[in-house]
């Protein structure tokens, strides 16, 4: 029972009529998407700020992987979410799906990219419709899609099955009538009904009690294997990203600080920000105490990011480079394993660049 | 060990099978067992009911004047209830009565709720210049005080039931609109509207299927609470001489014209007054215990 | 880091030893209304010793908050039933009147919140509340409040404590505000803090500077302490003894290095088993099945026994004995200290 293919072969093995760029043609990428919140104030509601929620953030996913996102609280990782499904407009950046650019005259359009992309929300009191009974509320995309009700229906019925709740006994049933975690359950079924090629899972787990989480992760596993899914997972529980992903995308105020394999950042994580949240990870063994916090103090405000490198006033190591100039994504020894730090990249000006760690 | 599993089962089987109950039947559990809520609500019923067959149920005309019989008490002769001050029969006069109070409680709250509930989901659900278009034409009614809007309007409209409707429908846009676009805009926030968009449904077809049911139920709720206020209002505005017109049976009117003979015979005169309290009263309290029974947490 | 002694300085009260300072017996509490009863905790035993941490591990709903409410009389009282008894030092929590709680609420014991925003007034700096919890049960003047007020956000490490005095709650981060939620429970130098998850909405980093902050102070202060999470992680972190809750029952209690190493009841074993951790990627979790039993209806017998994968017939038959074993670790389960429970995944 393998539930996530190795790296190396994250291209999947299975043949799907559906892939246009071959195999080696990344299922999403990325490129300098950016999104800032104005912040407007006053009567006349004049701008006087702005959050730079998503500032110039690039990345590829890879066809059949899991690409992990972790970062903390306000850093940016739901707004990257709906930038990618379009639920709200980027200022700028491009998307490209499977080799056709999204939105573009050559490319695909919205409604093609949400059939082939799909998202699952956290799981609270607003993820369903509190007054559909829960096999509506997945018939919904599909018939939005074209399918006469009876057909979706059927579909929802199969896939409640496929989710692990009976139909018969689930189906009608209104969202108050589900536990959290058969809620989620539903989520995921919804988001299936388009039979996507891609997931994004926005901390689909995180409201979860720990065996339910459990049950969750290894239904989408299985899932995933099942339906030949490529997932983006969100989360800020670094255990669970360090479980399901592939690769992974460490995120800091807006921006990606690191992304790599995931051994490659959970062994020998080169940002200091990725060191300090890895070692805030709590031991299950009491013997194994933290005695004194790895980082101090909060994030700061996205309002105002500090110069150069945003993570300069919590780290370690900054120096006046650092506040200076912006580090700029690198490749580090390893393939595949970039980092935004000065001291990563030798000639830089930091007293430490170039340095093994 | 097959014992056990069947018992383990039947176990797992009767803890995963709630009743299954949708949200309108899971409210209409609860309000069975208001009493008070039901009660009121047969009131309400009754008062409807008599309205309804206020024409078999009266003994008199209730236009019918006679000279004769002016001012005469409760239980004078055949008359149940008394006499007004033109010697019409207050029992027939206070049935057919219920029926223009009834009219000026209902109509003008459901046609405000209807062009006040479009307006405002329109107005969440669009947001931007349409919001606030919408929204601030509303806020320049809200500013004047109900009563003097009321009045104001249907001054400049002249008398007649039908401009005192057409008065109250405009008092009551505003506030309705106000309501339904609070409850769009938190709701469309939700995730579940941000999935049906992400599965890349229409504006026209998230209306109907995800924000319609949830806006309606607090909208409903509030709607409810105005039907007293109309009844009193209406009721106002007859008694000012505005709306309904004499000699059309109607308990504001009737209140207002029995003012004079209040020292004569004071159970009489305060006869229609009773009559709206109550009504109204009843429909508050019913009001009250939807909004309870509503209240379930998803 | 040493603190500054003056200001948490206080006579060591005289406890005899053997004495628990809280003690609790067969706690019961149900919430009535005219639909159902939902017997959120049914029978809860515990004590706890002076300057010692206490966590209290469960899934939602499993009734640990209400246990911690149930501690401070904070349960409405038309709609509940409690019974048992509770005792917190020389106070008989189930006899006390409203009044007599009111004193000793904030003095002898206080509460933080999972989040601050809500227990923090939004209208008042935080420097006016600090004062105003200290003026309300020592009697002295507000500028000896205030001054407290400083030494207290000193106390809880604080940046530029000054400036964050007269500051608002929405102006400060959550960080920030979880530590000035922690001054005030504090201000009155209480002999038990209850904390009702303190740190699950914060961030893994702030998290972490959180539970060594109050594990550090509750040291130093020699405070005990009752921290309730779902995390065995803050748990291994932060406690002396551990209780499981499972459908308002303890299902096991003990040290944190034997209940968390070397479980006796399945349901804590399903717990570890299911918690997530690198080493298993690759591997299906062991997920403990179904979900916790709806408290509306009756249990009859163990109420884990539709999860658990060792029940058999007995488990059905009556409420599982209680085994307690040398080292003071107990389990509600047939099975318990029976051996042959495979040992816990190391993290
Ligand atoms: N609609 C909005 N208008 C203004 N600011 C916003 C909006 N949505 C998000 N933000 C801001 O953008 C920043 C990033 O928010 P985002 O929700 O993406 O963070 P996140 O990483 O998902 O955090 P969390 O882990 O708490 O979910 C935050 O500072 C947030 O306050
Ligand atoms: N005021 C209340 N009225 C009625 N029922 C309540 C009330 N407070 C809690 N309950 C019920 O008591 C049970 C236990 O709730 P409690 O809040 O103690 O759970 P918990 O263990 O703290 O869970 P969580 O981890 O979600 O905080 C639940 O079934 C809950 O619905
Ligand atoms: S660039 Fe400088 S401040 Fe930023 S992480 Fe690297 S050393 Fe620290
Ligand atoms: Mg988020
Ligand atoms: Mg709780």
């Amino acid at each position: 029972m393998n539930a996530t293919a190795p790296a190396s072969a994250a291209i999947t093995e299975q043949i799907d009529e559906r892939d246009r760029g071959g195999k080696r043609q990344p299922m999403l990428i990325a490129d300098k998407l950016k999104k800032y919140f104005p912040i407007r104030s006053g009567v006349l509601q004049r701008q006087v700020g702005e959050v730079k929620a998503v500032d110039e953030v690039s990345f590829a996913v890879l066809k059949g992987e899991t690409l992990g996102i972790v970062g903390e609280s306000g850093c940016g990782k739901s707004t990257l979410a709906r930038l990618l499904m379009h639920l709200i407009p980027k200022d700028s950046g491009d998307l490209i799906f499977d080799g056709d650019p999204v939105g573009g005259v050559r490319g695909i359009t919205l409604r093609e990219l949400r059939r082939n992309m799909q998202m699952v929300f956290q799981d609270s009191y607003s993820s369903l419709n509190p007054r559909l009974p829960v096999q509506d509320s997945i018939a919904y995309g599909p018939r939005v899609h074209g399918m006469d009700y009876k057909d979706a229906r059927k579909l929802a019925a199969d896939l409640l099955d496929k989710v692990g709740l009976r139909a018969a006994m689930f189906g009608a049933r209104y969202p108050h009538e589900l536990s959290g975690g058969q809620k989620q359950r539903v989520n995921i079924a919804r988001a299936l009904a388009l039979n996507p090629r891609m997931l994004i899972l926005d901390e689909a787990v995180s409201a979860l009690d720990k065996s339910v989480e459990a049950q969750v992760l290894n239904l989408l596993a299985h899932l995933k294997r099942e339906f030949n899914l490529t997932y983006l997972f969100i989360s800020h529980d670094l255990n669970v990203v360090q479980y399901i992903s592939d690769r992974v995308l460490v995120m800091y105020l807006g921006q990606v600080v690191e992304i790599g394999p995931v051994d490659d950042i959970y062994n020998a994580p080169r940002h200091p920000y990725s060191r300090a949240l890895l070692e805030s990870r709590l031991s299950m063994d009491p013997a194994q105490r933290v005695i004194e916090p790895p980082i101090s103090g909060d994030p700061p405000n996205p309002i105002n990011p500090p110069s150069g490198c945003r993570f300069r006033t919590r780290c370690a190591f900054a120096e006046d480079i650092c506040a200076s100039s912006t580090p700029l994504l690198g490749a580090v020894s390893t393939q595949n394993h970039f980092v935004a730090c000065h001291m990563a990249s030798a000639g830089s000006g930091h007293s430490k660049a170039g340095l093994a760690h | 060990m097959t014992d056990v599993n069947a018992l383990l089962a039947d176990f797992a089987e009767k803890e995963a099978s709630p009743p299954v109950r949708g949200y309108w039947s899971s409210v209409a559990n609860r309000l069975r067992y208001d009493y008070v809520t039901l009660f009121f609500l047969a009131v309400i019923l009754l008062i409807v009911l008599i309205s309804v067959f206020a024409p078999l149920l009266a003994p008199f005309d209730p236009t019918k004047s006679s000279m004769a019989y002016r001012m005469k008490p409760v239980g004078f002769r055949n008359f149940v209830l008394g006499t007004d001050e033109l010697g019409r029969d207050m029992l027939s006069r206070l049935l057919w009565g219920g029926r223009t109070s009834l009219l000026m409680g209902l109509v003008p709250v459901a046609l405000a709720t209807f062009i006040g509930g479009i307006l405002g989901v329109l107005a969440g659900f669009l947001g931007g210049w349409v919001n606030t278009a919408i929204m601030r034409t509303m806020d320049i009614f809200y500013a004047f005080p109900s009563v003097l809007l009321a009045v104001a309007i249907s001054g400049t409209l002249g008398g007649g039931t039908k401009n005192g409707m057409v008065a109250l429908t405009l008092v009551f846009i505003p506030s309705l609109c106000r309501v339904a676009e609070s409850a769009t805009t938190q709701v469309r926030g939700l995730d579940f509207v941000e999935a049906a968009r992400a599965s890349g449904a229409s504006t026209l077809s998230i209306v109907q299927h995800h924000i319609l049911g949830n806006v309606l139920g607090p909208v409903f709720i509030f709607a409810s609470s105005l039907i007293s206020v109309s009844i009193l209002l209406g009721s106002g505005l007859s008694f000012l001489g505005l709306g309904v017109e004499p000699p059309t049976p109607d308990w504001g009117l009737m209140l207002s014209t029995l003012r004079s003979a209040i020292y004569v015979q004071p159970l009489v005169c305060a006869l229609p007054g009773v009559a709206i309290f109550i009504t109204s009263l009843s429909f508050n309290l019913v009001s009250d215990g939807l909004r309870q029974a509503m209240d379930v947490k998803a | 880091m040493p603190l500054d002694a003056a200001v948490m300085e206080r006579p060591v009260k005289a406890t005899v030893k053997a004495q628990p300072l809280v003690d609790v017996r067969d706690l019961s509490v149900k919430f009535v209304s005219r639909e159902s009863t939902n017997s959120a905790v049914n029978g809860v035993t515990f004590d706890l010793m002076a300057g010692e941490v206490l966590c209290i591990i469960g899934e939602s709903g499993s009734g640990k908050s209400v246990t911690m409410r149930a501690l401070m009389k904070l349960l409405p009282p038309n709609r509940t039933k409690i019974s048992g008894h509770m005792r917190v030092g020389a106070h008989d929590i189930t006899k006390m009147s409203e009044s007599d709680m009111r004193a000793i609420r904030g003095s002898q014991i206080s509460m933080i919140f999972q989040e601050p925003m809500t227990a923090l007034d939004p209208v008042y700096t935080i420097g006016d509340q600090i004062a105003e919890t200290v003026m309300r049960h020592e009697h002295c003047s507000r500028a000896e409040a205030t001054a407290r007020a400083l030494e207290l956000l000193q106390l809880v490490r604080v940046p530029s404590p000054e400036r964050r005095l007269k500051a608002y709650p929405h102006e400060l981060s959550g960080g920030l505000r979880q530590r000035a939620m922690i001054a005030v429970a504090l201000s009155c130098k209480p002999d038990l803090l209850l904390a009702d998850e303190p740190t699950t909405a914060l961030d893994a980093t702030v998290q972490i500077q959180v539970l060594v902050l109050l594990r550090k102070l509750q040291q130093e202060l020699g405070m005990a302490m009752i921290f309730v999470t779902h995390d065995l992680g803050v748990a291994a972190q932060i406690a002396d003894k551990v209780a499981v809750m499972y459908a308002g029952r303890i299902v096991e209690y003990g040290r944190v290095s034997d209940v968390l190493m070397h479980p006796q009841h399945p349901y804590t074993l399903g717990m570890l088993a299911s918690t997530v951790h690198g080493n298993m990627r690759g591997q299906e979790i062991e997920a403990i099945p179904g979900s916790p039993p709806d408290l509306r209806r009756p249990i009859q017998g163990c109420s884990f026994t539709p999860r658990c994968k060792f029940a058999v017939k007995d488990c059905l038959q009556a409420s599982p004995p209680v085994v307690q074993l040398d080292n003071g670790q107990y389990a509600a389960c047939i099975r318990a200290g029976k051996g042959a429970m495979p040992a816990a995944p190391q993290a």
